[in-house]
């Protein structure tokens, strides 16, 4: 007959006779993938992430149903949305909200991978399915703030996409390219609404299946950092130390989510600009291409990289190439290929060349754009890096912990920093800063392997209540 | 069962086939992203909006300022008075091109009737596009000295509220900002001594 042989009865196994992948999936995913039974307060994060997601698409689809993407009207549906759309509000304060909190959500999830190494082998993937699920959000939060059409997203538009406009040669021609128009215009405000409401969206679900697919088939990681799969049952072959995703974890997350969602509803009745972090005043202004608001800055989350970008100063440039000159100097002494050595060693001098001297000088405008690249993409980095022979810091040495923490200070200060304008004084603190978040990347290397590690269980912690 | 047999001989032609066959899709797949890739570029209704524009400047007294539009863009006619124009000679050596030799990515080389000291045409009126060349904010100001804490006690001109780039009342950048440019300078000419007309500088 060619159905599949179904365990199951009545309709479910109806069903399953014709299209076993269903449940084979639901097993595979749900009821029979075992996850670590140690995970602690930090493992809500990714469910949070989704649930955001999910709000996000949600609250998205109703919002499009009001909004008119075209210059002359833009800012005023959205405050037709606020003021005579019945629910209105709700919809576009969740929405709003929600872009706040999936960036709140997402750097803690972030940092409980730093935390207990969960990007190490044999998660590569996982996470750099997550670092790219990371950009996707920052392009979707980047072309969905230019849509409400006020000040601060006609100007913030205006400085990125110039941006673009920083690349040697080509860089003018691209930014009108990206514009559509010689200034941010409709056509900008088009095209971007086209990115925010498909493209990206499309990619971003499929990068979380992926990165859900790969976590899936390696297994988590817990704050141990030990490899659950390691220790079966002889018989079962199931971890030792797991349980079944559902519905031991999905019952987990629920409470965790219900403190959650409590914590964003607060937020969305009770404060939703939340002092101007979340909505900035200036964009309850209507876009006005001949003058830039007093003071613009980003929102909070994309402030610690434009913190970068606003350091990086022609005097900076001179700190920095000597920084690109002890660093390959260190990396010449340690390395051992000897043609990579003289790569490196080359490399290094042409950059130099470009960054203080010579004919070729790029401007410090263009250093500021790499740098603020590659604060965002050391993330990538993180696998291949970090050579600690333990994955979480539970086992390192104490001071590793105090690393990430001051490396989590300083990106903290970089995104203060990013909120107020600048001074002379605030300008060295930021350089300092910058200085220290690409140390903590650079070094990791040497850093990571150094100290005292603790022995690692066999078995993971875990105490029941 | 194919473990078994031995491996087939590569057939030649139909590996000859394959080849091709890829090749032409590739040069229709590339073929066809062009009209995609081309739909990014600014319409034939924007490049036709950049039309030339008429300022009055009868109404801007001494050291006033009006902005104008001019495709899209702000652009500045600064009616300067001797002080400010002092103010631009004394900081000569603080301002990055004093010369105005550099020409800022994405716009023509400053027009050789603003390649003088106050980088106009005529001293008292300085017209500039109001755009940073760091990253297009548009700066504020004219400061006069010892309003803004960005510029030096004495000294008078524009800051960049994004990222505090700053300029004298030449428009010239001032050193160790991050703006790479002096303000542009667009195409310009007087009509009379009354109207400017921006966005064309041909000798009728």
């Amino acid at each position: 007959m060619g159905l599949h042989n179904t365990e199951y009865k009545g309709l479910l196994g109806w069903v399953d006779a014709r299209m076993p992948t269903l449940m084979s999936e639901y097993k595979k995913h749900m009821s029979e993938y075992y996850a670590p039974k140690n995970f602690n307060f930090w493992y809500y994060f990714g469910v949070f992430a989704m649930t955001v997601l999910v709000i996000q698409i949600v609250t998205g689809i109703f919002l499009v149903m009001h909004y008119k993407p075209d210059a002359r009207f833009a800012f005023e549906s959205v405050e037709y949305i606020m003021r005579d759309v019945p629910g209105g509000w709700f919809i576009r304060y969740m929405h709003s909200t929600g872009a706040s909190f999936f960036f709140i959500v997402v750097y803690l999830h972030m940092f409980r991978g730093l935390l207990y190494g969960s990007y190490r082998k044999p998660r590569e993937l996982v996470w750099i399915f997550g670092s790219l699920i990371f950009l996707c959000l920052m392009g979707e939060a980047f072309f969905g703030y230019l849509l409400p059409w006020g000040q601060m997203s006609f100007w913030g538009a205006q400085v990125i996409v110039n941006l673009f406009g920083a690349i040697p040669l080509i860089g003018p021609d691209l930014a009108i390219w990206i514009r559509g128009d010689y200034v941010v215009s409709d056509a900008t405000l088009n095209r971007f609404f086209s990115f925010h409401v498909i493209a990206i969206p499309l990619v971003l679900l499929a990068l979380v299946v992926a990165h859900i697919l790969a976590l899936h088939d390696v297994g988590s990681n817990n704050p141990d950092g030990v490899e659950i799969k390691d220790k079966r049952d002889p018989k079962s072959g199931i971890p030792l130390d797991g349980i079944p995703f559902h519905p031991y974890y999905t019952v987990h997350d629920l409470f965790g989510l219900s403190i959650f969602l409590l914590a964003f509803f607060a937020i969305m009745f009770l404060a939703p600009e939340f002092s101007g972090y979340f909505l900035e005043w200036n964009n309850f202004t209507p876009a006005d291409p001949l003058t830039t608001p007093p003071h613009i800055a980003p929102v909070w989350y994309f402030t610690p990289y434009y913190s970068v970008l606003r350091a990086t100063t022609e005097d900076f440039m001179w700190v920095l190439a000597a920084g690109v000159a002890a660093y390959a100097i260190l990396l010449f002494v340690t390395l051992r290929n000897a043609t990579v050595k003289y790569a490196i060693l080359i490399v290094a001098l042409i950059m130099i060349a470009l960054m203080i001297g010579g004919p070729l000088k790029l401007d410090p405008k263009f250093w500021g754009v790499v740098l603020m690249g590659g604060s965002v993409l050391a993330f990538f980095a993180l696998p291949w890096i970090d050579q600690s022979p333990v994955k979480s810091m539970r086992y390192r040495p104490l001071w590793h912990t105090g690393l990430l923490i001051l490396f989590s200070i300083v990106f903290v200060i970089l995104g203060y920093l990013g909120t107020q304008q600048p001074t002379p004084g605030s300008t060295y603190v930021a350089q300092a800063c910058t200085l220290l978040y690409f140390s903590f990347f650079l070094l990791m290397p040497w850093w990571s392997r150094t100290g005292e590690f603790k022995p690692v269980p066999d078995r993971v912690v875990f105490h029941a209540h | 069962m194919s473990s078994e047999a031995a491996p087939a001989p590569i057939d030649g032609d139909r590996r000859a086939a394959l080849i091709s066959t890829c090749v032409v899709g590739g040069v229709g797949t590339i073929a066809a992203a062009t009209p995609f890739v081309l739909s990014f570029q600014p319409s034939e209704r924007a490049k036709a909006a950049g039309a030339p524009v008429e300022a009055d400047i009868s109404g801007i007294a001494p050291g006033e300022m009006k902005t104008f539009e001019w495709q899209g863009k702000p652009v500045w006619i600064l009616h300067r008075t001797p002080q400010m124009l002092e103010s631009i000679k004394k900081v000569d050596g603080e301002v990055n091109d004093p010369k105005s030799e550099r020409t800022a990515a994405g716009y023509p080389p400053t027009p050789a009737y603003a390649k003088n000291e106050f980088r106009s045409i005529k001293p008292d009126y300085l017209v500039v596009v109001g755009i940073c060349t760091h990253l297009g904010c548009s700066p504020k100001g004219p400061f006069a000295p010892g309003t803004n804490p960005q510029l030096s006690d004495d000294d008078q001109g524009f800051v960049c509220p994004c990222h505090g780039s700053t300029f004298d009342l030449a428009g010239r950048v001032f050193k160790n900002k991050p703006a790479p440019d002096n303000l542009p300078v667009p195409p310009y000419k007087f009509l009379s001594d009354s109207v400017v007309l921006i966005g064309d500088d041909s000798k009728a």
